[in-house]
């Protein structure tokens, strides 16, 4: 009997060492596989991401507002210091605007008449989401936030998402009351755009800095320091002109595009339901014509 | 009978301290603060969870729970599924196979291990992550996460070690 438990441990203890190692080589293994699995981008990991995001997003609700508050208090605190100039700097483009709004009504009145003239599509208005950034990320590898806003609220999958001053990303995953916005920074960030001025259509592709950069562009010979940059609507996913940014520099290294939307103070977001509203839209056309 | 469930309740919370500090730090770390220069070069506070408590007592966060923490950090952040798992695990390993050197050092030598594994782990993160995309990164970026991430760890291991002292001291 005392020699089979003697037997008995003796075998326990290098069963136990292999055992270790085997569990070693298991979760590197499991590692490695996630891995792969999570580039594949199947619809299980796709799933699993916005569970995850759904019972994150209530957390990180809360959490993110003290934070949004302290730095809308600063911001606050910064503009009463600066208030005299700022006051001053307001009359002057208040001023401008003025001019701008007349000469976009003129312009308006005549694009209309001319749109009845020719008998052209009306651009379909997009509808608006308003979301607001409740997770950033590491901010090293993905340039990704989420946003409070999901399928309940209409979000789709490949939405644009804006702020007031221009393009800010594109929603890649969609939970029920949540969903990620991929930044036009972001390494994987595809748009089509077009150069105002030169008119040469490119891609923006983003690469995880802060100034995205122009590929395959159409020609390149009128694009200039300056040019605005807006979206050219092709692939008809997002609408066309919205504002992306301008070009910063543009030599032989590539077309490096400043965005006008400030990604490091993202604190709403404004979702844009093109495809529905076009879809939409198109059939209203297929109704009236057929 | 009652005191019996809740004393086994409560012990069960004990256990659980450290998996918890895991996971609401990771939350910490994606809160949006707006911080306008260089993007977001948050620390990477679960790895200072990872490596304080693998040094500690990995018998509460074992290697498998390390692997859960970055699989964690991975699907709150949006990153590539896998890495921060394969980071922290990697990490743990690390740090649990050389618990005799932990016993009874100053905070110093601690933190400077600390930044021997953190450099370790962000090197191998950029690196796997250029493997995956397919396409170079710049790695000023993970340097500042790296330099923030190290100025973060007196910190955080202060609060861990109050938390250690105050729950911990019985299991």
């Amino acid at each position: 009997m005392k020699h089979s438990t003697g037997s008995v441990q003796r075998l326990a203890v290098p069963v136990r060492a292999i055992a270790q190692r085997f569990a070693f080589f298991l979760l590197l293994a499991a590692a490695v596989g996630l891995m792969v699995v999570g580039k594949a981008e199947t619809v299980l990991v796709e799933r699993v991401r916005s569970g995850v995001m759904d019972v994150v997003a209530p957390v990180m609700d809360a959490l993110s507002r003290p934070a949004a508050t302290v730095a809308n208090s600063v911001d606050h605190v910064g503009s009463l210091i600066d208030l005299y100039e700022e006051n001053n700097r307001l009359r002057e483009q208040n001023a401008r605007l003025l001019h701008w709004q007349a000469a976009a009504q003129k312009l308006a009145e005549e694009n209309a008449e001319l749109r009845r003239t020719l008998g052209a599509v009306p651009d379909s208005v997009a509808d608006q989401i308003s979301a607001r950034v409740i997770a950033d990320n590491g901010g090293v590898f993905v340039r990704s936030v989420m946003v409070n806003a999901g399928k309940s609220d209409g979000v789709r999958k490949g939405s644009a998402a804006m702020t007031g001053l221009g393009l800010t990303g594109r929603v890649t995953s969609v939970g029920d009351r949540s969903a990620r916005v991929l930044l036009i920074t972001d390494l994987n960030s595809r748009i089509p755009v077009v150069v105002e001025g030169a008119r040469a259509r490119a891609i923006l592709a983003g690469d995880n800095s802060e100034q995205p950069k122009l590929i395959f562009a159409s020609h390149t010979s009128g694009v200039a320091v300056g040019n605005r940059v807006v979206t050219s609507g092709h692939g008809g996913v997002f609408p066309p002109g919205i504002p992306v940014g301008r070009v910063v520099a543009s030599d032989a290294k590539g077309i490096r595009v400043q965005p006008f939307s400030e990604l490091h103070r993202l604190d709403f977001l404004r979702i844009l339901d093109y495809a529905g509203t076009r879809a939409t839209a198109l059939q209203a056309k297929g109704d009236t014509d057929g | 009978m009652i005191a019996g469930a809740l004393s086994r309740l409560d012990r069960f919370a004990r256990l659980f301290t450290p998996l918890f500090t895991g996971i609401f730090l990771v939350l910490i770390a994606a809160i949006p603060f707006r911080i306008p220069e260089y993007g977001r070069i948050a620390a990477d506070l679960g790895l200072i969870v990872v490596f304080y408590w693998a040094a500690y007592r990995p018998d509460l966060l074992p290697a498998i729970a390390a692997f859960g923490l970055g699989l964690w950090q991975d699907l709150v952040t949006g990153g590539p599924l896998g890495l921060h798992a394969l980071i922290y695990f990697l990490a743990h390993w690390a740090v649990a196979s050389q618990l005799r050197f932990f016993q009874g050092k100053s905070f110093a030598v601690i933190w400077w291990a600390f930044g021997l594994v953190s450099a370790a782990a962000m090197l191998l993160s950029w690196l796997v992550v250029m493997m995956l995309e397919g396409a170079v990164i710049d790695g000023v970026p993970v340097l500042f996460r790296w330099a923030v991430t190290i100025a973060l760890c007196p910190f955080v291991t202060w609060i861990l070690a109050r938390l250690q002292h105050a729950f911990l001291r019985q299991i």
